[in-house]
């Protein structure tokens, strides 16, 4: 057990836990920012996948994964707009909507990629990219500079979604809507438009975790590759309170303790398997319940808006 | 011949041509993954695909599939809808189909039911199960592990410790050991077996810990490969289907299932009147394992000589794998 805190296991753990935090980080924050406007998007894990093999596509028939990464964005952004028009216009229950947007995701991605490409494939993903000077710091150079450009946008995203909400009249719209659209509305601001802009954001930002995994971290695409990851980024948002900074919390704990528990059992550590693959999920709720009181949520979230009903 | 003659006839002959061509033999198949997973499903569909070649093509062999059944019920609903289509032959292939499978048999006495991989008929004259000595391959694949270790630590990344995940987990500990009981062996297990993120990770972190060869099973086993690629220096054993096409340069060898005398047997019976009763396993013996070594990457001669030799042994029964 004390190998567990050698130098070379602690970095090896942290390293894990950037790169499994990445994906995470990009739902979540994306979701916090469709569910501050009101809107619960369920249907982030299916984003994430048809999203993922679009990227990974189009950078295995182009070469670019850049191009990858666009293509990722669009079918997020267009996703999105699927799910803002059933849900904002429409006013369907948001619930069921965001699930059937995630099986169309998941149905739509293994069609496609049974017809487009038919068996495993990988790709070279974005590699690792070092920051100068600051890559070379001792013990913590590795492990926060020198990663791969998605990884850092992720972390970058963070202070950025928080001066989004936080510091710019959209922000405030966006969460004025999300807490009272009956009186945003009557100071004129377009509760639909805003919350259609906020849904689509978030799921582009969901397009993009899914990009993440299949040009970047994983560098392939498979059936259901995502593995159910959109539907804990949806959890990280409860967990972190509709704050970034918690999100960011809550994705780095849950990844913290995935990565400990594969060294653990890589050291030897004498643990049932069953339990440490547990180990993530149960100190992620215990940690939910000790912050529970601090949660605001929306309080217009999965309400659709109806001038006048308000 | 007056145009009532001319009638008859044309309808004589088509009745007539009807009757004597045959209606195709036809198999459904039920799995939990894609038939492109590259381990279990892809093994099964394969085998059927090689089966329907051999037979004539699909006038000759009707074949349907369901993939993606990771849910019990929705499974067992297609299962019960293929045996109502009239199919001779309902594979469901997975061991979580078990029950489905005893419960929807009873109401399909003329259907043959096939499941696995699992050795339990329930003692219906319907059914087949099947399973995969998978700890033999896993033993042979061990030996050659051994010998091309040079850190001397290898490192197994599993999915769920159940099944032929498990029993091909612990015939290569056996095969590992056998050469040398001083390499160090770490095994992971990801509680998942899609949970490709997971497995990559797990890949890492036994590569990060010294690992220069992994092995390791299910679908999600592409990320560990993955790993292995990325490193550039990690060499890797697959099992379920041949996996050399992911990473041509390192990976050594693969215990590939081959259910194709099995289902011969299968249809064989079925059109013989025996529609179940019969436990498979699919051996190093009996064919039904094989293992497939990459002829991409440069095996040193004694590696292949002791791998070869475990084959022979476990054939012959003088070694002796536990699952």
């Amino acid at each position: 057990m004390k190998n567990l805190f050698s130098l070379t296991v602690v970095s090896g753990i942290l390293n894990t836990m950037v790169s499994l935090a990445t994906p995470f980080l990009y739902a979540a924050l994306g979701e916090t920012i469709a569910q501050s406007s009101g809107v619960v998007n369920l249907g982030v894990d299916g984003v994430m996948l048809l999203s993922a093999f679009a990227a990974f596509y189009v950078a295995l028939t182009t070469g670019s994964l850049w191009l990858g990464l666009l293509a990722a964005a669009i079918v997020g952004l267009l996703m999105g707009l699927l799910m803002s028009f059933v849900s904002v216009t429409l006013k369907a229950e948001q619930g069921v909507s965001g699930i059937g947007l995630y099986m169309f995701g998941l149905g739509m991605s293994s069609l496609l990629f049974k017809i487009l490409i038919g068996t495993v494939k990988t790709v070279k993903g974005f590699p690792p990219v070092v920051i100068p000077l600051l890559g070379d710091i001792p013990i913590v150079g590795p492990i926060l500079f020198r990663n791969s450009l998605p990884v850092y946008g992720a972390f970058l995203l963070v202070p950025l979604v928080w001066w989004l909400l936080e510091k710019t009249t959209l922000g405030l719209r966006i969460k004025s809507v999300g807490q009272n659209p009956a009186a945003a509305d009557s100071l004129g601001i377009s509760v639909d438009r805003i919350r259609y802009l906020s849904v689509c954001l978030g799921s582009t930002l969901a397009g993009i975790a899914g990009a993440s995994l299949s040009i970047c971290l994983l560098n392939l695409f498979q059936d259901d590759l995502t593995a159910g990851q959109g539907f804990i980024a949806v959890a990280l948002v409860y967990f972190g309170g509709w704050n970034p900074v918690g999100v960011m919390g809550g994705a780095l704990l849950f990844s913290v303790v995935n990565s400990m528990q594969l060294w653990m059992q890589v050291l030897g550590v004498k643990i049932p398997s069953s339990v440490a693959v547990m180990l993530p999920y149960l100190l992620t709720i215990a940690a939910l319940t000790i912050t529970v009181n601090r949660m605001r949520q929306p309080a217009a979230l999965n309400k659709p808006f109806e001038r006048g009903e308000n | 011949m007056t145009r009532r003659s001319l009638f008859i006839a044309v309808v004589l002959g088509v009745l007539i041509t009807a009757s004597v061509t045959a209606a195709p033999f036809r198999i459904a198949v039920v799995m939990p993954s894609a038939t492109t997973d590259m381990a279990f499903s892809q093994s099964m569909w394969s085998a059927l695909q090689s089966i329907q070649k051999e037979m004539g093509g699909a006038s000759a062999l009707e074949l349907k599939y369901s993939e993606n059944m990771y849910k019990v019920p929705d499974a067992a609903a297609a299962v019960r809808d293929y045996a109502s289509q009239g199919f001779d032959i309902v594979i469901a292939h997975g061991s979580q189909y078990g029950s489905s499978v005893q419960e929807i048999a009873k109401d399909f006495p003329d259907v043959t039911f096939a499941w696995g991989t699992d050795v339990n008929t329930f003692g219906l004259p319907n059914v087949y199960a099947y399973t995969a000595a998978a700890e033999q391959g896993g033993y042979v694949n061990g030996v050659i592990a051994a010998k091309v270790t040079k850190s001397r630590k290898i490192g197994v990344t599993g999915p769920v410790e159940v099944g032929d995940a498990k029993t091909y987990i612990d015939g290569f500990l056996q095969g590992v050991q056998s050469v040398d009981k001083s390499i160090t062996i770490s095994k992971t297990w990801t509680g998942s077996f899609s949970d490709v993120a997971l497995m990559t990770a797990a890949a890492k972190t036994h590569i990060a810990s010294g690992a220069d060869v992994l092995t390791g099973s299910s679908q999600s086993v592409v990320g560990s490969i993955q790993a292995a690629i990325d490193k550039g220096s990690v060499l890797w054993f697959g099992t379920q289907a041949d996996q050399a096409s992911l990473a041509s340069a390192l990976v050594v060898a693969s215990q590939v299932y081959d259910w194709t005398g099995m289902l011969r047997d299968m249809i064989t019976k079925h059109k013989a009147g025996v529609l179940g009763g019969t436990q498979y396993t699919l051996t190093l013996a009996n064919g039904g394992l094989k293992i497939a070594y990459n002829p991409s990457y440069k095996l040193p001669s004694s590696a292949k000589s002791a791998g070869d030799a475990s084959i022979q042994g476990i054939t012959k029964g003088t070694i002796k794998v536990e699952p």
